[in-house]
């Protein structure tokens, strides 16, 4: 295998340590890529958790200790974000269920730590979607202005209604009704995965998936939705979230299950896959040949280890790779073909083509 | 090989404050007024880190010929639109400063002129049209020390402002106000910017020198130039000028009660004043008054 471009940071994710012995004139690139990637405030955070971020040579430690800042100032409006929505949706009396990265924070797990938070993903029962869409008007989120495509994309073919902008503080709301899309071809039942929300110490109303709906969901997000600008900062999530709950007791068997229960085995079986290759994540080797049966194989998994290897990169946009975005390009198109029904896809595509051409 | 030659072939290192920006342009005008601007400041055809590595290139197919335009890249990446080619130089600075108000959360960052005297430091903060800038040029060109016209940037753990010594960005009348002033050196000016005429001045040599040198705030000070007004000194609420420099600040709001802090320190320990002015020469004048009071007091 070719040497990764991003090798050192791949390294310090797998090894804080290692970034100690990294010479000034690298450091550079590293930030560079670090901060492309989402991953400059979580590299901060492992050294800082090891007490060895004092070590790094002054100038680039000064870029680390920005990143954290800023890290540590999401946390904090991500928190407080929940509590608004919390009273927003009080009305209801629906359980609060927290999706991705607002779940990582208000249950503090290790994936939250030096992450910036984006949307803010909720999970919802789809009868109550108006209802939700009111409380939330009332509180100050808007619809985001989507043009007519886009309203019906959403609202027939998507998982999640239009993302709602709060008017003040410009957070984003992203409402769900299940993890994928009703026109993907695997099929979902949102109510088996409603079932498995399980209340946040000390937040009665406030609800996370379980560990292993919150590891399939993850891979689902990031294997199959075809966006890969961050997404080694996603499968360093994933690691996190496979290295904490690995040591709780029937989380690899209760993985497998409801992998099988809600057939979501293919994403399932590529976090597993590249979370061990890249970064070098545990699993065990029952859990991973268990999936392995149901993943490609030969060829075929020789060709999508090529695209997700190249894919799941940190970039430096001083020094370009090509192929990282020939990858990204044709994963993009897979993400809409899992997604959409044929009538769709090209239409979508075509569109979305259009669209960027214009921009 | 001098620095216009330098900045086209393989950039340049250029150290300013606590940043060092690798910059590279084939733009004539960038590359003549950066060699002008920054030809005291600390420069290297190599160094082991830079913090931005920043360029402004020409356009590429149809704007290289029609209505030419510049693009500025910090990291590789386009955090603006394209700007007419006969603003490439402001670009540049403007883009330095973005990646510094974008990056730098080290330090809590005020968008304020700032200089000092005695090591004491005045910052001034103030909206455009207030005349901070042409006010902290003026400043710098009679003997107080250069930090910053723009960006103010306050350490999180000892209140300590560090100069960053750039260019000072002046606009429309006060280019030829500031031309007038014994010393004053400007790049040619750039018209019709979204800010109307904009000319660069070179910072005084001693302020370069010496860009090293931290030094603690004394003095806060809201500028306001009115053409009307009778030039005055006055004492501002402590309160208010903590709200101001709040919604002032391109960071505050990163910070949280660690923000909150600091500022309310620095406010404790400032006085804050407003200095309404028609003139400039009065207004040196106040503002040199300032500074010899607390010489006498200490």
């Amino acid at each position: 295998m070719r040497p990764r471009p991003d090798a050192i940071l791949i390294a310090a994710l797998r090894e804080p340590e290692r970034l100690l012995d990294v010479p000034l004139s690298e450091w550079g690139a590293l930030i560079r890529r670090g901060r492309h990637a989402g991953l400059l405030g979580r590299l901060a955070f492992l050294l800082d958790e090891r007490g060895l971020i004092g070590r790094v040579p002054e100038q680039p430690r000064q870029h680390l200790v920005s990143a954290l800042t800023m890290a540590e100032k999401h946390r904090r409006d991500v928190l407080w974000e929940v509590r608004c929505l919390e009273q927003a949706l009080e009305p209801l009396a629906l359980p609060l269920i927290l999706l991705k990265g607002a779940a990582y924070a208000i249950a503090d797990l290790p994936a939250s730590r030096g992450r910036t938070f984006g949307d803010i993903d909720i999970l919802v029962p789809r009868a109550a979607i108006r209802d939700v869409e009111r409380c939330l008007a009332a509180a100050g989120w808007r619809p985001s202005p989507v043009d007519r495509w886009d309203e019906r994309f959403y609202r027939e073919w998507m998982h999640q209604i239009p993302p709602m902008v709060h008017a003040y503080r410009d957070t984003i709301v992203d409402v769900h009704h299940t993890i994928v899309p009703p026109t993907a071809r695997v099929k979902l039942s949102p109510s088996k995965l409603l079932e498995t929300a399980r209340p946040v110490a000390n937040r009665p109303n406030v609800f996370t998936l379980g560990p292993a709906e919150i590891i399939v969901h993850s891979a689902t997000h990031l294997f199959n939705e075809g966006e890969f600008g961050r997404s080694l900062r996603d499968l360093t999530d994933l690691d996190l979230l496979l290295r904490h709950f690995g040591s709780v007791p029937d989380f690899w068997p209760s993985l497998l299950a409801r992998t099988e229960e809600l057939d979501l085995l293919r994403p399932v079986f590529y976090a597993l896959r590249y979370t061990q290759r890249i970064l070098g994540t545990p699993v065990p080797d029952h859990v991973a040949n268990a999936a392995g049966k149901r993943g490609p194989a030969g060829v075929r998994l020789r060709v999508m280890d090529a695209l997700f290897e190249r894919a799941l990169a940190a970039e430096d946009l001083e020094d370009p790779d090509r192929s990282v975005s020939a990858a990204r390009f044709m994963l993009y198109i897979r993400g809409h073909y899992l997604r959409l029904p044929p009538r769709l896809l090209l239409p979508h595509l075509v569109r979305k083509a259009a669209l960027r051409g214009k921009a | 090989m001098n620095l216009a030659a330098r900045a086209a072939a393989g950039g340049f290192f250029l150290r300013t404050g606590p940043f060092v920006f690798h910059v590279r342009s084939s733009m004539p005008a960038v590359t003549s007024g950066v060699a002008l601007l920054y030809a005291d400041h600390p420069v290297t055809d190599a160094a082991e880190f830079a913090d931005f590595r920043v360029s402004v290139s020409p356009a590429s197919g149809v704007r290289r010929y029609w209505r030419p335009q510049a693009i500025f890249r910090c990291d590789g990446f386009q955090p603006f639109k394209p700007l007419p080619a006969a603003q490439a130089l402001p670009f540049l600075e403007w883009g330095m400063n973005w990646a510094i108000a974008e990056h730098a959360h080290q330090f809590l960052i005020i968008h304020a002129a700032a200089v000092e005297r005695d090591g004491r430091v005045a910052i001034l903060p103030g909206l455009s049209g207030s005349g901070k800038s042409t006010l902290c040029a003026a400043l710098a060109l009679r003997g107080w020390r250069l930090f910053t016209d723009e960006l103010t940037l306050i350490s999180l753990h000892d209140s300590a402002i560090s100069p960053l010594v750039r260019p000072v960005s002046l606009k429309n009348e006060s280019i030829e106000v500031i031309r007038r002033f014994p010393g004053a050196t400007l790049s040619d000016p750039a018209e019709d910017t979204a800010k109307g005429t904009v000319a660069l001045m070179k910072p005084p040599v001693e302020s370069v020198r010496r860009a090293d040198e931290r030094a603690l705030p004394a003095w806060i000070v809201f500028p306001r130039f009115g053409r009307m007004e009778t030039t005055r000194l006055e004492p501002r609420s402590k309160a208010e000028t903590f709200i101001e420099l709040a919604n002032n600040s391109f960071n505050y709001h990163v910070h949280g009660r660690r923000g909150f802090e600091l500022l309310a320190g620095i406010i404790e320990r400032c006085a804050c004043l407003s200095l309404t002015f028609n003139d400039l020469e009065p207004a040196i004048a106040l503002l040199d008054g300032l500074a010899e009071r607390s010489r006498a007091a200490a």
